[in-house]
């Protein structure tokens, strides 16, 4: 497996370097992790490499199942410099059964007349066509 | 001690203003030193207050204080994006309480016109977390837009609603010569307008502008010296929330407002109840709704009810926004929170022309930066 850095996560990446650059490389595996503190137990997501309870790094990776609930979304038909070509897309927060949440977009295979806040979707990697990775919310299929 | 406002001004807030960022700045000092009983020379120090992505000029402090004429002074700079300026009122507040300095004054401006509309939106983006929201296309107005459908689904707040936050700040703008937006909306072309970020139209969004405002503080010794009308701060709260959307508890409400708030009751020592008049962060409509309610205006649930029933109008329950708000003023960032604090002080002295709530005495501003990072609630009285 080939390692990724940082930067190929998301549409456009802000950032290179990071000490949870392994995030991008499960999800390559198809996996979504988040970081457990483990002194504290806390589960973090997106995942964080420090716990500020116990000024600790010890932290362990552990998977999402990705079920989740639609909390909120917005349809943007105006986009910042650099997502115009994407317009219209949907962003939304859902809530994992994990109990962490997630920012996102939502699948384009989702209509808009279909979203419903309190919907089931599954958090999803996605290779994009231009090789960077990304997760997005697609219909939860169970 | 207490701690007075002595002095405000303001430029215009306009699309484009013209000229330099220290010009623009000394247009509002000017305003703020007319007809008070105070030198540039008695002024013991300056806080200079903006966005600094917007500023060609690097750390623009310097500039200003020296175009002012407040060089040998210390000037100092603060930020928190749209509530830069109300965050320098605290800090020359606690500089004036402290014994540090007698007078301060405190300067925000904006200069958007700078940068080319894509390089605004640009960076727009980038007051979300750049790690894991901002690579998806994230921007300001989807932000509030994830809070409007999120009070919807929770109160049952419609976009009728949301549009009559509109329609009330275009009735008053008409009435504030130095507001960009002068014109009245009626309900139907608020919603009518097209969707920027669902459930946001056109007409739920302020506006970037260019703009400057200047806030003068003074110690009680020297503000009795300084004006016949002093503006005391009676009470001011600060709060924060987290940068990330993922990691907030409340998506149908503000936590920072709520905080911050309580604090400046407390240390006002009065209830919501007792505000005669406020100005609200009102960047989106739906802000406003969720002000109304986190400040205590009205219960949770119940902001849609309150700008439906007219009670945020002049003559209703809490006059809000009565200059037009950030909705019809426009919206230089860092100018913003003097701009607010103006309109209360010009309230509470009783100058306010056709906007004036007859016998205020105490005035709230409310002041957010971000999507609800950074909340800074003062409470005035006269």
């Amino acid at each position: 497996v080939r390692l990724m850095s940082f930067n190929m996560f998301g549409k456009i990446s802000y950032i290179s370097e990071t000490k949870v650059a392994d995030f991008v490389k499960y999800m390559e595996a198809g996996k979504i992790m988040a970081t457990r503190c483990k002194i504290c137990g806390k589960l973090y997501f997106p995942p964080r490499a420090d716990c500020p309870n116990d000024l600790s790094e010890d932290m362990a990776w552990e998977e999402l199942n990705g079920k989740c609930k639609l909390l909120t979304y917005t349809t943007l038909n105006f986009a910042p410099t650099g997502f115009e070509d994407d317009v219209p897309y949907t962003l939304a927060v859902a809530q994992l059964e994990e109990g962490v949440k997630v920012y996102t977009r939502l699948s384009k295979d989702i209509k808009e007349e279909e979203i419903k806040i309190g919907m089931e979707l599954k958090l999803t990697p996605v290779r994009l066509p231009n090789g960077r990775i990304t997760y997005e919310l697609k219909k939860f299929e169970p | 001690m207490r701690v007075a406002i002595v002095g405000v001004g303001q430029t215009p807030f306009s699309r484009s203003c013209g000229m330099s960022i220290r010009e623009l700045c000394f247009e509002a000092f000017r305003e703020a030193m007319e007809d008070i009983n105070l030198t540039p020379k008695e002024i013991d120090a300056s806080i200079i207050c903006s966005a600094p992505e917007y500023d060609k000029q690097r750390s623009p402090s310097g500039l200003i204080s020296e175009y002012l004429g407040l060089t040998p002074k210390p000037t100092f700079y603060a930020e928190s994006i749209c509530s830069s300026s109300t965050t320098g009122v605290k800090v020359a507040y606690s500089f004036i309480k402290s014994g540090l300095h007698d007078v301060v004054a405190v300067i925000g401006f904006q200069k958007m016109s700078e940068l080319s509309s894509a390089e605004v939106q640009e960076r727009m983006g980038r007051g979300a977390d750049i790690q894991w929201e901002t690579p998806f296309g994230s921007m300001m107005p989807a932000g509030y837009a994830l809070y409007a459908h999120a009070h919807m689904q929770k109160y049952g707040t419609t976009e009728e609603q949301l549009a009559k936050v509109r329609v009330k700040s275009g009735k008053y703008s008409v009435l504030n010569p130095l507001a960009m937006f002068q014109r009245v909306l009626t309900l139907e072309e608020c919603l009518a307008a097209r969707v920027i970020a669902s459930p946001l139209k056109l007409y739920d969004c302020c506006a970037n502008a260019d703009g400057a405002s200047c806030v003068i503080m003074a110690s009680e010794e020297k503000a009795k010296k300084i004006t016949d009308t002093p503006v005391w701060v009676a009470g001011i709260g600060s709060a924060s929330d987290t940068l990330s959307t993922t990691n907030r508890t409340n998506l149908a409400g503000l936590t920072c407002t709520i905080e911050a708030a309580k604090q400046a009751y407390k240390m006002a020592q009065i209830e919501p109840k007792d505000v005669d008049v406020a100005e609200v962060h009102d960047c989106f409509t739906i802000a406003e709704i969720m002000a109304y309610e986190n400040l205590g205006f009205c219960e949770p649930g119940e902001g849609g009810k309150l700008i439906e029933e007219s009670q945020t109008y002049i003559g209703g329950k809490i006059p809000v926004n009565v200059d037009g708000g950030l909705l019809s003023k426009g919206h230089p960032i860092g100018a913003t929170g003097g701009s607010q604090i103006r309109t209360i002080v010009l309230q509470l002295q009783g100058r306010a022309g056709k906007t004036q709530v007859n016998g205020a005495e105490i005035g709230l501003v409310h002041n957010v930066g971000g999507i609800g990072v950074y909340g800074n609630v003062i409470i005035l009285r006269r």
